[in-house]
């Protein structure tokens, strides 16, 4: 039985893969539609085309930038759920400096994006603050500061940034577009000699460098591991002569830093224009992203893959005519989750394998080896 | 269901195997009626896994376990409970905020439930019928038939840990415990209270049956009628406690000679290293914990702070370390101040410190070996270049260090924390002596270590004495103390009582001060 250990693990992984399908078609059943065709759209209609595999990939970069984000919180022993509100913060200065900015293209696009990381990092850096000063829990105030950031936001779009053309009209409120010097481009426009149906935006790149520095940054330098020992046991950094609360703020404001030029990204690649509901809650949704990558900067990439191709997949349910929900993607994302988590307790846990094994044994009529 | 006397128990070839583990291996063991058997061994010889068989809490792989002649199998520990065997467990487990006779009613609902055979409606009944008056009834006569002496309606938090200890005692004895298993009833009593339980449980040896586990081998001596080691799982020793001195004990629990190093050292120290004047600290409570203490230690001195813990070890093991905030007073560490300062710029100044709490405080447990060993220098060459870590020199530095310092890991990649206790105060000790420096605060070094172990870090640290480094060795064990120190200074109430040179002092002596006793 030496490789007992492999095959366990891949039949726990099976078993829940098999899991996740089984309950999911089993809903499906119950809301009357075609299981299999279902499936089909969900994960394998996102890679017909380019077009669609471009939509993957548009949701996959803000997923992977707040991931990312949430990952440097958490190793530092924050939860970061303010997400949201650090994106919002971060894409409103960005808009409002790339609204009034003369700049040419090449000085704009930089100045725009590190004037959302400024918004995100500010934004996240308060309830930072708050927790290594006055000992307030960030699970509260983050919370309370996406209240803040939406409904300031909110504010800026009906009242100082208000789309002239939409102003009186029962139109949703938004901003005047921005000019299109600066939007990122989309692939086929960098290289034309690509396929028309490559069609998503440069974000991606932005992205994947930062998924990278980050991990850098984590991994590689002496300030990311004293980081990192303050997120896993306080008592020991303080006592190894790391400054906690220093590290604590540093963390919150790279974390808000991510979530900020998501929400910048979002907007020159997607939007080109401040809208409500523009976050496409990514905030919360790279919550899960993170988990699911193993709160690593480089897992974080598969994973945001994997949810941004479920999230395309459900909201082209409608298109492919199956009388489902795209709310389907709320379903799927919690049964993952939770199919996850149960698997990671099963593989954790020594004496489950080590029953297993003697019950196989036993099975196969063999003594067994002590 | 009140249970039959014991008369006998016996347990035969008892197997237990863990992942990777063979816990307990072929175990054979028996008591009588009113025997004292103390089990012994080092840590992870399975003395533990092999109570919890005998509780009910781990069903064995192999063997069993007879009571009164009769098979037993014990398929919970209500079912053992059942049976009349009682354990009082290394952690207490009494709620805090409910008095005496409310903990043991609480026990005593659990109890019951499990072990009734009507499933339904005792529990809504049983609610209903508690009736706290009997309950307290029953632990006086229960008290006053054993002589321990309990206050029913104290609340546990105003008990200390040894009042505590008896509550658990009365409790489970009020759950017609006929046998008791105690493990390391001691090892968080001071001197006096050991004494007094060894007498206490001396005394209920006449009409009980207990087993024991302990490091402590005079307790061993002075308590049992019967002794079994265990080492590596196994049974390698059985025998009468009286045929057989501590250090043939000790020899056997080990499996080679011990010895545990004796400070002997004629060398006169140095000039002042540590000097703490009129230091004013406040406890977690906002009292003053340290209350105008004053301490000198020299360079290539060991001077070891005697006292019964929460007189302000804690306090004053972080102040000099800037963990702790200082109200008002000095603290010169080679003649630069240290009040104010934070936790690095003391480290800088060549603090080392072995904290009371290693497990969460001197490691960090989900980090490698390799990681924690350079905890404290990171951010300084070799460790790190222009703001890059070096594997290679954190991986040459660790490598090294698990060789000098003997700490058995599968390898300096896995969390320290899944290291034994042993080997995770090894990895401190060895960052803290790696780092060359001009002082050490050592907090309880050798707390829960087994005897090779206690060994090692006692060679280390008076091998550290002899190069000149000035260590504060703050304890509750007085024969590490008196075996280590130079200097004794007794601490009371915030307070340095006095302090003794090596030869002046006696456990006796230094018991009745930590008490508070003046002059003697």
């Amino acid at each position: 039985m030496k490789h007992f250990k492999l095959v366990y693990t891949a039949g726990v992984i099976l078993l829940s893969v098999l899991l996740t399908l089984g309950i999911a078609s089993l809903i499906l059943a119950v809301l009357g539609a075609d299981v299999l065709k279902t499936f089909w759209v969900i994960f394998c209609y996102p890679f017909t085309t380019l077009k669609n595999l471009s939509g993957v990939i548009n949701i996959m970069t803000p997923l992977t930038i707040v991931g990312v984000g949430i990952c440097v919180a958490y190793r530092s022993g924050i939860v970061n759920i303010g997400g949201e509100g650090q994106m919002i913060m971060g894409l409103l200065l960005a808009i409002v400096f790339a609204l009034n900015t003369e700049l040419p293209r090449a000085l704009a696009l930089p100045a725009i994006l590190f004037f959302g990381v400024l918004g995100g990092a500010c934004w996240g850096a308060l309830p930072g603050l708050l927790k290594a000063r006055f000992g307030v829990s960030e699970l509260l105030s983050t919370v309370m500061f996406n209240y803040i950031a939406a409904q300031f936001y909110s504010y800026c779009l009906r009242v100082p940034l208000l789309d002239p053309a939409v102003a009186g009209g029962s139109g949703d409120p938004q901003t005047v577009k921005l000019s299109t010097s600066e939007w990122l481009s989309r692939i086929n426009e960098v290289f034309p000699s690509l396929d028309k149906g490559m069609r998503f935006h440069t974000g991606i790149f932005i992205a994947l460098l930062i998924a990278l520095l980050v991990y850098l940054f984590m991994w590689k330098t002496p300030v990311g591991f004293k980081m990192r020992a303050a997120g896993a046991s306080d008592r020991a950094a303080r006592y190894g002569g790391i400054s906690v609360s220093r590290y604590m703020v540093l963390a919150m404001m790279i974390s808000g830093a991510c979530c900020g030029l998501a929400g910048t990204v979002e907007i020159l690649g997607v939007h080109h224009r401040g809208l409500g509901n523009c976050t496409g809650g990514y905030g919360f949704s790279g919550i899960v992203v993170a988990l699911f990558g193993g709160l690593h900067p480089l897992g974080v990439i598969p994973a945001a893959f994997f949810f941004a191709l479920i999230s395309y997949g459900c909201s082209a349910l409608q298109i492919n005519k199956i009388p489902v929900p795209s709310n389907m993607i709320d379903v799927l994302q919690g049964l993952v989750i939770l199919v996850i988590v149960a698997a990671k307790l099963v593989l954790a846990n020594p004496y489950l394998m080590d029953r297993a094994q003697r019950r196989l044994c036993a099975l196969l009529g063999r003594k067994e080896a002590a | 269901m009140t249970p039959n006397a014991i008369t006998s128990l016996r347990i035969e070839h008892i197997t237990k195997r863990f992942p990777g583990v063979l816990a307990c291996s072929d175990i054979s063991l028996s008591v009588g009626k009113g025997e004292v058997l103390a089990l012994v061994g080092e840590n992870g010889a399975g003395k533990t896994t092999l109570m919890n068989i005998l509780m009910g809490l781990y069903t064995p792989d192999e063997g069993k376990i007879y009571i009164n002649n009769q098979e037993v199998v014990f398929k919970s520990p209500s079912d053992a409970f059942a049976c009349g065997i009682g354990m009082v467990h290394q952690q207490y487990m009494l709620v805090p905020n409910l008095t005496v006779t409310e903990n043991i009613a609480l026990g005593m609902a659990q109890l019951q439930d499990g072990a009734k055979q009507d499933p339904f409606l005792t529990r809504a009944k049983r609610a209903a019928k508690l009736d706290l008056a009997a309950v307290r009834r029953h632990i006086v006569a229960i008290s006053e038939h054993y002589g321990l002496a309990v206050d029913p309606d104290a609340y546990i938090w105003q008990l200390s840990v040894g009042e505590q200890q008896r509550v658990e005692l009365v409790k489970t004895l009020c759950f017609g415990a006929k046998f008791l298993i105690l493990d390391e009833p001691t090892s968080a009593l001071t001197p006096q209270e050991t004494d007094e339980l060894i007498a206490l449980l001396r005394r209920m040896s006449a009409e009980l049956s207990i087993i024991f586990i302990s490091h402590k081998l005079a307790e061993v001596k002075a308590l049992s009628s019967k002794v079994a080691i265990l080492r590596g799982g196994r049974l390698v020793f059985r025998g009468n406690t009286a045929d057989h001195s501590s250090a043939d004990i000790a020899a056997l629990m080990t499996g080679h000679e011990v010895y545990l190093p004796v400070n002997q050292s004629k060398r006169e120290p140095g000039k002042p290293m540590l000097e703490v004047r009129d230091l004013f600290v406040r406890g977690d409570r906002g009292n003053m914990a340290l209350n105008k203490l004053n301490l000198t230690v020299r360079a290539g001195e060991i001077v070891g702070l005697a006292g019964v813990s929460g007189n302000g070890q804690r306090e004053l093991a972080e102040a000099l370390t800037g963990l702790r905030m200082i109200e008002s007073g000095e603290v010169l560490l080679d003649g630069v101040n240290l009040a104010g300062k934070t936790p690095r710029q003391i480290i800088a100044q060549g603090m080392g410190y072995v904290p009371e709490e290693r497990n969460i405080e001197g490691i960090v447990p989900t980090m490698s070996i390799r990681e924690n060993l350079v905890l404290k220098d990171i951010g300084k060459p070799p460790f790190s270049h222009a703001g890059l870590i070096s594997n290679k020199k954190i991986d040459q530095n660790a490598d090294a260090l698990r060789e000098k310092f003997d700490i058995r890991c599968s390898g300096v990649n896995v969390a320290a924390g899944s290291l034994s206790g042993g080997n995770i105060q090894k990895v401190i000790l060895a960052r803290e002596i790696s780092r060359n420096p001009k002082f050490l605060i050592a907090v309880y070094p050798i707390r829960g270590l087994d005897m090779g172990a206690a060994e090692f870090i006692h060679k280390q640290l008076l091998a550290l004495r002899d190069q000149g480094v000035g260590i504060l060795l703050i304890s509750e064990e007085l024969e590490e103390i008196i075996n280590l120190s130079d200097r004794i200074a007794v601490i009371f109430k915030g307070q340095i009582q006095r302090t003794l040179g090596r030869g002046e002092a006696t456990q006796r002596k230094l018991g009745m001060m930590m008490a508070g006793v003046k002059e003697i």
